[in-house]
């Protein structure tokens, strides 16, 4: 690793946390978040729901176990840099630097946290090259917030195509538009049994309509921006069977009427407890988004957060649509959820 | 109890809690004193009973429960919930059993019903096979460790590689077991181990609360393995796979509410994964669990058991969450077991799947580097101790690569330097606001602060990791203290690093610093919370050793000073002390050569008790009757010695007294079973004194109540005397709570440490009302628990070195009786016919006969060796003959023989001063492993002889009604009898006085 003239990170507040560099060098905006996931770091920094984001974890060492192409939740590295309290290994901060991500190391991680849980998730700069402090929170205050921030579009695929690595025969194929989608959704459903067909995030109701599902799924930024999208929800409605996921459970709650807002520093995670209202009983689920459907008493909100009450589910079966907040398909996280995606897919199945 | 020590009073004390402020009526049965458990507050009835089907049988029968918990209490509170199901006493009593049916008990518990079951949800076991002759080898997968059936501490067992070494280790376990039975087990050596840590609730809701790598791999059992929290190699698939087999399982067994322990072997190279064993209770583990993450594993159990949800129990620590989500740490934590080998001289120190740890100690910091380091100063491990880890150079073979790096590092570079700052344990990384008050340190990051209070701050310091001499007995204290000191309207803070504790529940204290009980981490801790005093005299020697630093640095000890504990320990002052009382103590000596310490020997006279003058607590005290042993003793101890005379056959009375600088309130007066040379934590011990007349009692107490001004004790004193042809001898003065404090309160029903801890915040005795000095009238044995059968090699033998790592109780009308029952608590009932062989050395065989002419008039059949037999002969008494193993000519039976073969019911076995021990340890080691009770004194024979005569009945009799009696037995005490005995002592301290002023 070369010398790096300065390496921290400074929050729009004018809070800055120092480091050592250990990715790539440069300067990384974003909005500053953090996971408290404790393993999985691979696969949150290739989520595509962190892009244009800084992320901090709190587990104290990252980089334990190397790395591996097959925990890639996407072709790319999204979040633009990560902030962690010690760095371990070599593969893992090569990794890093290797794809352009900003890595610091040494920070004291904890404080960030409380931090941006007290006064919420922040505008942010990481810092590993030659910028002043000044000048890098000048330079923060000019980049725009998170919300009302629609960034499907620059993580969507830009072509169709067939995610296949399904050895059996598949039953009911499935769409699903890619708001920045995670591998693991395909990879579960595709083990579930079905043909998976990954769609652009632009891709009509009527072409979509053709498959035996749709699934929408999760994404980055503000679900409130993406009017076309939420239009092609409600036009999907009661056509085909869907499934929405993290952001697809947002558009489909602003496609039936629901409001959504910015939480105040997000949901990340792997330990997040959601009643699932029917049973009684709670699923310990993985979590990754900054906004969310508000509370709401409506039948159709199946599942809520035991954290702060927002909704992380509905099902509308007259619509046969249903969705969840929480990433069912885990990825890094429990797999508490795996029988939401199996059973609705097996529900698929019968219809069709 | 070696794989059982405090962490069940933890688990206890939080499930009491609860189930109390949910309005039940709660019954503790437990036979430990020094718990806080067990503490008459506690719980509604306190039954100090034996644990076993008869005891727990009788209290079931008289308070007629509603239900009965037995997950809280370890194996023995499990195994004893089976056996009563089994006889039928659940049934009969109408009793719900709560946590766990019998059926899932078994199933976790059985070997081929647990496999059933975790082959059922598509995991594997290690296969393995029961063989009772070579005949049945055919097919075993190699390699293999065998394992044969009941022989002690798995002798006899081994690892084979090949078909030939497989052979030949059967051959040898099918000699070795009792029953000619092996089992022949998959070897998993060198895997890695996992523990997940599982809850589960009616609803089937199952959380894991956290996870525990091994770093000795498979091979090692985990309470002797080093253990880091949560799992840092695992991949998240690789956790996650461990994490739905830790649900598969619990649901496949049917734990149907609270915690159980999983155990996984997992192949590092090949990711393989085979379910090795589970708890379907609250474990060691999962006390280390709670105290890593700060979820309240038993207390979260105990509230399941009743019917709650776990989404209907809030999170303790951030108040606003529920319990239904799994904790997620933004630190690391890092377990060590303390060993005490030392204490076992013989024994084989290689770790394999018996437990031989008796403690150990947590660190907690930001990096695996820092909370492993704490740890490892936390052990506080004796000089020259040989222990497992213990240098950062001797990494065991087998530690993950990724561990060996981090360790290699810390070595090399050291941990970084800077202000400590404290940060909180909160459950959930930040993510949600907790005011926790449970804190650990680390450098370089800013403070999580805390909201001072108006209330002035007492710091009180811990006992760090059990370990012998040094156990629970002081955690009791500690507590007793915290609450205390709180009741007086101080904030308490709490300092300590044993995770298995009470004191280290975050409950138990206003502030907890998770901490090693050194000076580089407590005076910062100081530094913070300003105190306005320090609290050394109830953790043991561990925080006594830092009370000069601590007021070196400025701050303030509450109660006995520096200069107390200097006098008292320092054995030259001590010495002056009792020169200057007019006390009298054995003669003795320093010397630094052996021929010194021959000379000085031969002037104080034989025998003499050797012992290194820089370890106290009895470490390698060696008895020596003559130069030759001496000599020999000064070679194994190089360096400066102590050399005393050793009152051979004397009484040793025990006091606990509580001292306010001027006056002294007398707590107990104890006396022990065995003659004193036994050491003091190994010996039975009775109260009140039997032995000791008026007059006796009085020259005692008044010994006692010179010694605690002079010292200038403020709080608890601790004075050791002996009784030798009627001279009392002053032994030593210990200026804090000793082992026997628990006991006492508990027997007499004066919370000594209550009162401590007000005479150290300045009351004075007169302000306490703690009424007249007290001498029960129930009589209350404690009796102590040794690890032996897990040191196979060492000599299970009493001396003056320190071996027990547990203690119980029982109190009844008579000591016939309650000695019956202490025996039975220890695990060791005595018999009431059969056979019983003796063996006693040269100078025991005059008084042998007697306890033999009592046993034979009790009908047993007596069976001796040579010696021994001609004694009992030549009284008159009908005596079979047995070989020695050294006399064997190959044809008679040998006396192991007898024992190992079931024909024995009782040996008595005093060991010979010196010389031919080989026979007396194999006689006695047989004994063990045979578990027929042995008795290796006389004392203890004779009184093991009157309580088979005469030992009665008795129903159980709750702590609360025994104290209620005591108090009313009190009230009744003719006041004149306590005035004559008042004058009397006043008249003899005044000549006392006047002959000193002569």
């Amino acid at each position: 690793m070369s010398e790096v003239a300065d390496c921290y990170l400074a929050l729009e507040d004018g809070t800055v946390f120092r480091g050592e560099a250990v990715g790539a060098e440069g300067i990384a905006f974003g909005e500053a978040v953090f996971t408290t996931a404790m393993t999985g770091y691979q696969e949150t920094v290739t989520d595509p729901s962190y892009a244009e984001q800084l992320v901090c974890f709190t587990a104290p060492m990252i980089g334990n176990y190397g790395v591996s192409a097959s925990r890639s939740e996407s072709a790319g590295a999204h979040a633009k840099a990560v902030l962690m309290r010690e760095a371990r290994g070599p593969e893992w901060t090569a990794w890093l630097a290797e794809r352009g991500i900003v890595g610091i190391t040494g920070i004291d991680t904890r404080s960030l946290v409380l931090r941006l849980r007290d006064a919420g998730a922040m505008r942010a700069v990481a810092v590993a090259g030659d910028l002043g402090e000044e000048e890098a929170l000048a330079a923060v205050h000019a980049q725009p917030r998170m919300d009302g921030r629609s960034l499907v579009a620059q993580v969507s695929t830009k072509e169709q195509y067939l995610f296949s690595n399904h050895s059996g025969e598949a039953r009911v194929t499935v769409a699903v538009v890619d708001y920045g989608c995670k591998r693991s959704i395909l990879r579960r459903l595709a083990a579930a049994g079905a043909r998976v067909e990954v769609y652009p995030y632009t891709t009509g109701a009527d072409e979509l309509a053709e498959h035996d599902a749709v699934v929408l799924s999760n994404g980055p930024g503000d679900p409130e921006p993406l009017r076309e999208e939420v239009r092609t929800v409600e036009e999907l409605l009661g056509r085909v069977p869907i499934l929405g996921i993290c952001l697809g459970h947002q558009l489909l709650g602003l496609a039936t009427g629901h409001d959504t807002f910015k939480l105040p520093f997000g949901h990340r995670g792997a330990n997040h407890p959601v009643l699932e209202r029917t049973t009684g009983r709670v699923l310990v689920t993985s979590q990754n988004h900054g906004f969310a459907v508000a509370p709401t008493d409506a039948r159709e909100a199946t599942h809520v957060s035991l954290y702060d009450g927002t909704v992380e589910g509905f099902d509308f079966p007259e619509l046969r649509a249903r969705s969840a907040q929480f990433h069912p398909e885990a990825g890094p996280g429990p797999h508490d959820g795996w029988p939401i995606l199996e059973r609705w897919l097996d529900e698929v199945k019968c219809a069709s | 109890m070696i794989g059982q020590a405090c962490e069940f009073d933890y688990a206890g004390c939080q499930a009491l809690k609860v189930l109390r402020e949910d309005g039940f009526r709660t019954i503790v049965v437990n036979s430990n004193p020094a718990t806080i458990m067990t503490d008459p507050g506690f719980a509604d009835r306190t039954y100090l009973e034996p644990l076993d089907l008869e005891g727990v049988a009788d209290v079931l029968g008289r308070e007629r429960p509603d239900a009965l918990l037995p997950t809280l209490g370890g194996q023995t509170a499990l195994n004893l919930a089976i056996e009563l199901a089994e006889e039928g006493v659940l049934d009969a009593l109408g009793i719900e059993l709560l946590g766990a049916p019998v059926e899932v008990i078994r199933r976790a518990e059985d070997r081929e019903l647990f496999r059933d079951a975790v082959q059922g949800c598509g995991l594997q076991v290690p296969s393995s096979r029961i063989v009772t002759s070579l005949d049945e080898l055919e097919g075993i997968v190699l390699p293999a460790v065998v394992r044969p059936a009941f022989t002690l501490g798995g002798h006899g067992g081994g690892f084979a590689r090949s078909q030939g070494e497989l052979h030949r280790q059967v051959e040898i376990g099918l000699r070795e077991s009792p029953i000619q039975q092996v089992l022949v087990e998959q070897s998993l050596w060198g895997w890695d181990e996992f523990e997940l840590e599982v809850i589960r609730d009616r609803r089937d809701n199952v959380v894991v609360v956290c996870s525990i790598e091994n770093l000795d791999p498979m091979g090692v059992h985990t309470g002797d393995s080093v253990t880091v929290a949560p799992q840092l190699t695992l991949s998240d698939e690789a956790y996650q796979e461990l994490r739905d087999a830790a649900a598969a399982v619990i649901r496949a067994v049917g734990v149907e509410t609270g915690g159980s322990n999983i155990q996984f072997a997992r192949h590092r190279e090949t990711g393989e994964v085979r379910v090795i064993e589970m708890n379907p209770r609250v474990s060691r583990s999962s006390a280390l669990a709670s105290k890593a993450t700060g979820y309240p594993i038993a207390k979260v159990a105990a509230r399941l058991a009743i019917g709650y949800t776990l989404d209907e129990i809030p999170n303790d620590l951030t108040r606003t969450t529920p319990a239904s989500f799994e904790p997620t740490l933004d630190y690391v934590v890092v377990k060590l077991p303390r060993f005490a080998f030392e204490k076992f001289p013989g024994a084989d120190t290689t770790l394999g799947t018996q437990m031989k740890s008796v403690g150990e100690a947590m660190g907690i910091g930001r990096t695996f580097q820092e909370a492993f380091w704490k740890a490892f100063v936390s052990r506080e491990l004796d000089r020259a101790t040989a222990s497992p880890w213990p240098d950062l150079e001797n990494i065991p073979a087998g530690v993950h690569p990724w561990f060996r790096r981090e360790l290699e590092e810390l070595r090399v570079q050291g941990l970084r330097t800077g202000k400590r700052v404290y940060r909180r344990v909160d459950s959930v990384a930040g993510e949600v606001a907790s005011a926790s008050n449970y804190y650990y340190s680390t450098t370089g990051e800013l403070d999580d602060p805390f909201q001072r209070s108006e209330r002035p701050v007492v710091v009180i310091l811990g006992s760090g990791p059990n370990r012998i001499g040094q156990g629970i007995e002081f955690d009791y204290c500690c507590v007793h203290a915290v609450q205390s000191f709180r009741a007086q309207g101080y904030e308490a803070v709490l300092v300590n690093c044993n995770p298995e504790t009470v004191s280290t529940d975050y409950d138990t204290s206003d502030r907890l610093y998770f901490e090693p009980l050194t000076e580089a981490y407590v005076l910062p801790v100081l530094e913070r919370e300003r105190p306005v005093g320090v609290v050394t005299q109830f953790g043991g020697q561990t925080p006594l050793k830092l009370a000069g630093a601590i007021e070196a640095a400025g701050f303030k000890l509450l109660g006995t000073p520096v200069e107390a504990i200097d006098l008292a320990e320092d054995r030259e002052r001590f010495g002056s002390v009792l020169a200057e009382l007019g006390l009298r103590c054995p003669e003795w000596g320093i010397a630094a050569r052996p021929e010194e310490a021959i000379e000085l020997a031969e002037r104080i006279g034989y025998p003499v008790l050797l012992r290194p003058s820089y370890v106290l607590g009895g470490r390698a005290m060696r008895v020596c009757y003559d130069a030759a042993q001496v000599g020999e003793a000064m070679r194994g101890i190089g360096g400066e010695v102590l050399v005393d005379r050793f009152l051979e056959g004397a009484l040793e009375i025990d006091v606990d007294a509580l001292c306010d600088g001027v006056s002294v309130h007398i707590g107990a007066v104890m006396e022990h079973v065995e003659e004193a040379g036994v050491h003091s934590g190994d010996s039975s011990c009775v109260l009140p004194a039997p032995s000791l007349d008026a007059e006796t009692y009085r020259d005692v107490c008044r010994v006692v109540r010179r010694l605690g001004p002079t010292l200038g004790v403020v709080g608890l004193l601790n004075v050791q005397l002996a009784l030798a042809d009627g001279e009392l001898h002053v032994l030593e003065a210990n200026p804090r709570a000793s082992r026997t404090v628990p006991f006492a309160s508990k027997a007499t029903g004066l919370n000594l440490v209550d009162a401590a801890a007000r005479l150290a915040a300045g009351a004075r005795l007169h302000e306490l009302d703690l009424g007249a000095e007290r001498r029960p009238t129930q009589v209350s044995v404690k009796a102590a628990v040794f690890p032996f059968a897990r040191f196979p090699g060492s000599d299970p033998v009493l001396g003056p070195e320190m071996r027990s790592t547990g203690e119980v109780m029982a109190s009844a009308d008579d000591l016939p009786t309650a000695f019956a029952k202490a025996e039975r608590a220890a695990g060791r009932p005595l018999p009431a016919s059969g056979t019983v062989f003796l063996s006693v050395r040269a100078a025991d065989k005059s008084a042998v006969v007697g306890v033999a002419t009592r046993l034979a008039d009790l009908g047993f059949r007596l069976v001796a060796t040579a010696g021994t037999a001609r004694a009992l002969g030549a009284a008159g008494l009908e005596v079979e003959w047995v070989d020695k193993v050294s006399e064997t000519n190959g044809d008679g039976a040998t006396v192991v023989e007898l024992i190992r073969s079931g024909r024995c019911n009782l040996v008595v076995n005093t060991p010979q001063g010196s010389g031919a021990r080989r026979d007396g340890s194999l006689i006695r080691e047989a004994a063990l492993a045979a578990r027929v009770p042995c008795i290796t004194t006389l004392a203890a024979a004779g009184l093991a002889v009157a309580a088979i005569a005469h030992g009665r009945q008795e129903l159980p009799c709750s702590l609360q009604e025994q104290l209620a009696r005591e108090e009313a037995a009190a009230g009744e005490a003719t006041q004149a009898e306590k005035v004559a005995e008042k004058v009397a002592e006043k008249v003899a301290e005044k000549v006392d006085g006047a002959t000193q002023a002569a």
